[in-house]
């Protein structure tokens, strides 16, 4: 048992300890030095102190530059880890990130490559209204080069971290915001998470849950608490959102014929849509319904608290369709 | 002007000569149908890369622009895997997989060739950033238009690498018009050059159809970055004689205004520039058969290189291949 850690704080002892073994690790980003804060929610905190302001470099806020400065850092052997603060403002730096940092390695030939990371937080839930919540992964998804991971809890934060930093390949690296302050169990340092790598969280044979970020915790809850109805719900726990685990879907689905995919991020042309459809096509005759989905609204993230709520999946909406799904197994 | 000396002053025509016959050449294989892709021709802003590059070293970076073929030639980029690149052949620099508007060739310091305008000069400051970082003097260049001068990334770039004191030159081929919008229409500004100020960077505006002028602004610029005192801006006068794509009717063109420009063309006045007792006419043509020769090489050699294999889609997306 290790000690109880915020994702928040877990994502901080990663960097400390990526920067203590390698000294082509960088940070760069707007507010990131010690004398600015140490990260708008601290997560870059002691690091400028411990390197030095050469290595942790607090930026103007211009996401394009902090960007361009990775990739070309990036390109001559340095492992930057550039913080985009919120997801929505990775728009502003769409073209570096899409146009540049996915694509460089496969326009040159393989000559080149951008061993970046790109940190950013987001989600609904603190009243942040339209552009500070959006769930943007499956934009990034999309876009072959890139990859994309979004963890869950603590302890996966800091080795997925880990991995990203080490990645050869560019990675968005989704910190779930409301999610960051709640403690749980801790790391094992040094213990990396792998990318591409999904996790069964709970193992069930009637449902299978696929989801990840914040969404895992109740999902788990949730899980624990149909067992004591004699439903049994495999949760998955994506990680990594591309390259995705279709491997660990399958098997799951294989085994259970009943699938449910559940994200934060809206529904419509989700990554829901893209996992629902890579099932149907693998396993359609092992189904015993469609794959149901649910993400937030098409809408932008409302201020206000009640629209906001509603315009999340609601968990009981998702309990209600596990029901119904157990139902027509028995 | 001061004159840099006979070496210099060869080695900066060598370079023009390479890019014009390049040129040419291209025009004339995509002209007969054997090559097929937008081509944005540099004619006529030759003499920009070619002194620049006459201070660079190997290992000195720069990053250019879909008009950048004359960028990487002068910068040392292969001419045969250039061509090879261009007919989208296994042997290209990038294994055809980027084509005339990402011309990639790291061994030469081509780093980066955008098809996006602006998007040159972040990244170009990410090498200068990792350079000084590793304490040594390279230097990057990031080549761009006048077009790029009214983006958002060129004021983000240059206020980040004055901030940082990054070894970047900031160099932009004003050659009156973005795509096909005339420079005036399009800045509210008199000058590019001007806009160095802002950013507390020194600025020059230059006769960028003059290697020596060229020549004398870069290496002051070269020093500076190498003595890490900073970026400098560098807009650089000049004028694209093929317009904006190959093929362009330059319809937005006023009447004539090609023609007048003819006077101020680069190569034939560097030429005169030269055989005006510094060097003879057999000098200047032996380097020019020898180019000649090279490019009909490189022509051959890219139209005889075989395609490349189709699982080269799956291959460069990341550092594994991927399977589907």
């Amino acid at each position: 048992m290790t000690d109880k850690v915020t994702m928040a704080q877990a994502i901080n002892m990663a960097l400390h300890d990526a920067m203590e073994k390698d000294k082509t690790v960088l940070v760069l980003g707007e507010d990131v030095g010690d004398a600015e804060g140490g990260g708008v929610v601290g997560i870059s905190g002691g690091l400028s102190q411990k390197f030095g302001t050469d290595r942790v470099k607090s930026t103007p806020i211009t996401e394009q530059a902090i960007m361009g400065a990775a990739i070309g850092a990036a390109m001559i052997g340095f492992k930057p880890v550039a913080e985009i603060m919120l997801m929505n403002f990775t728009t502003v730096a769409s073209d570096m990130i899409v146009n540049h940092a996915a694509k460089l390695r496969f326009m040159s030939g393989g000559q080149t490559s951008v061993p970046i990371v790109v940190r950013t937080m987001t989600g609904a839930g603190m009243a942040n209204g339209g552009q500070h919540s959006d769930y943007l992964e499956a934009w990034f998804a999309h876009t072959a080069g890139l990859k994309v991971v979004l963890p869950s809890n603590p302890a996966d934060a800091y080795g997925l971290m880990l991995s990203a930093i080490d990645d050869p390949d560019p990675v968005i690296f989704i910190e779930c915001l409301p999610a960051l302050f709640t403690p749980a169990e801790g790391p094992e340092r040094g213990v990396k998470v792998p990318i591409g790598k999904a996790n069964v969280v709970r193992e069930g044979r009637d449902v299978s849950v696929i989801a990840y970020g914040r969404l895992i915790g109740s999902l788990a809850a949730l899980s624990d608490k149909l067992k004591e109805d004699g439903i049994e719900v495999e949760v998955i726990d994506l990680r990594t959102v591309a390259p995705l685990d279709l491997d660990t879907i399958y098997a799951s689905v294989a085994k259970t014929g009943a699938a449910i995919v559940v994200h934060e991020a809206v529904k419509k042309f989700g990554p829901g849509a893209e996992i629902s459809s890579a099932i149907h096509e693998k396993l359609f005759d092992k189904l015993r319904a469609p794959v149901k989905r649910f993400g937030a609204a098409y809408a932008a993230v409302p201020f206000s608290q009640p629209l906001e709520s509603a315009s999340l999946p609601q968990l009981d909406d998702i309990e209600a369709s596990i029901r119904a799904l157990a139902k027509e197994k028995a | 002007m001061a004159d840099p000396g006979k070496d210099v002053l060869l080695d900066i025509y060598s370079k023009m000569s390479l890019l014009k016959q390049n040129d040419e050449r291209l025009r004339q294989v995509i002209r007969s149908g054997r090559l097929v892709m937008p081509y944005y021709s540099p004619r006529g802003q030759e003499a920009i890369p070619s002194a620049i590059s006459a201070l660079l070293k190997p290992t000195d970076f720069i990053c250019t622009i879909y008009r950048g073929t004359h960028d990487s030639l002068a910068k040392g980029c292969p001419v045969d895997l250039l061509w090879a690149e261009l007919a989208g052949r296994a042997t290209g620099t990038c294994k055809g997989k980027g084509g005339p508007m990402h011309i990639t060739h790291p061994d030469s310091g081509v780093m980066v060739t955008t098809g996006i305008v602006g998007s040159s000069m972040p990244i170009a400051n990410g090498l200068a950033w990792g350079s000084k970082l590793k304490g040594n003097d390279a230097v990057t260049v990031a080549y761009f238009g006048d077009g790029a001068a009214n983006i958002g990334a060129f004021h983000e770039s240059l206020n980040l690498a004055s901030l940082w004191k990054l070894p970047v030159i900031f160099v932009c081929s004003n050659n009156g018009y973005g795509e096909h919008t005339k420079t005036g229409v399009a800045m509210a500004s008199d000058t590019i050059a001007e806009k160095a100020a802002t950013y507390a960077m020194p600025g020059f505006r230059i006769d960028g159809n003059d290697p020596l002028a060229i020549y004398a602004t870069a290496k002051t610029a070269v020093e500076r970055a190498r003595a890490g005192e900073g970026p400098t801006l560098i807009e650089a006068m000049t004028f694209r004689f093929e317009g904006h794509v190959f093929g362009d009717a330059d319809a937005y063109m006023d009447p004539g205004e090609k023609d007048a420009r003819r006077k101020d063309d680069p190569w034939p006045r560097y030429r005169a520039y030269l055989l005006d007792g510094r060097a003879t006419e057999a000098e200047l043509d032996a380097i020019d058969e020898k180019h000649k020769q090279a490019i009909d090489a490189a022509m051959q050699f890219a139209l005889d290189s075989p395609f490349p294999d189709v699982a080269e889609v799956r291959r460069d997306v990341y550092e594994y291949e991927v399977v589907e």
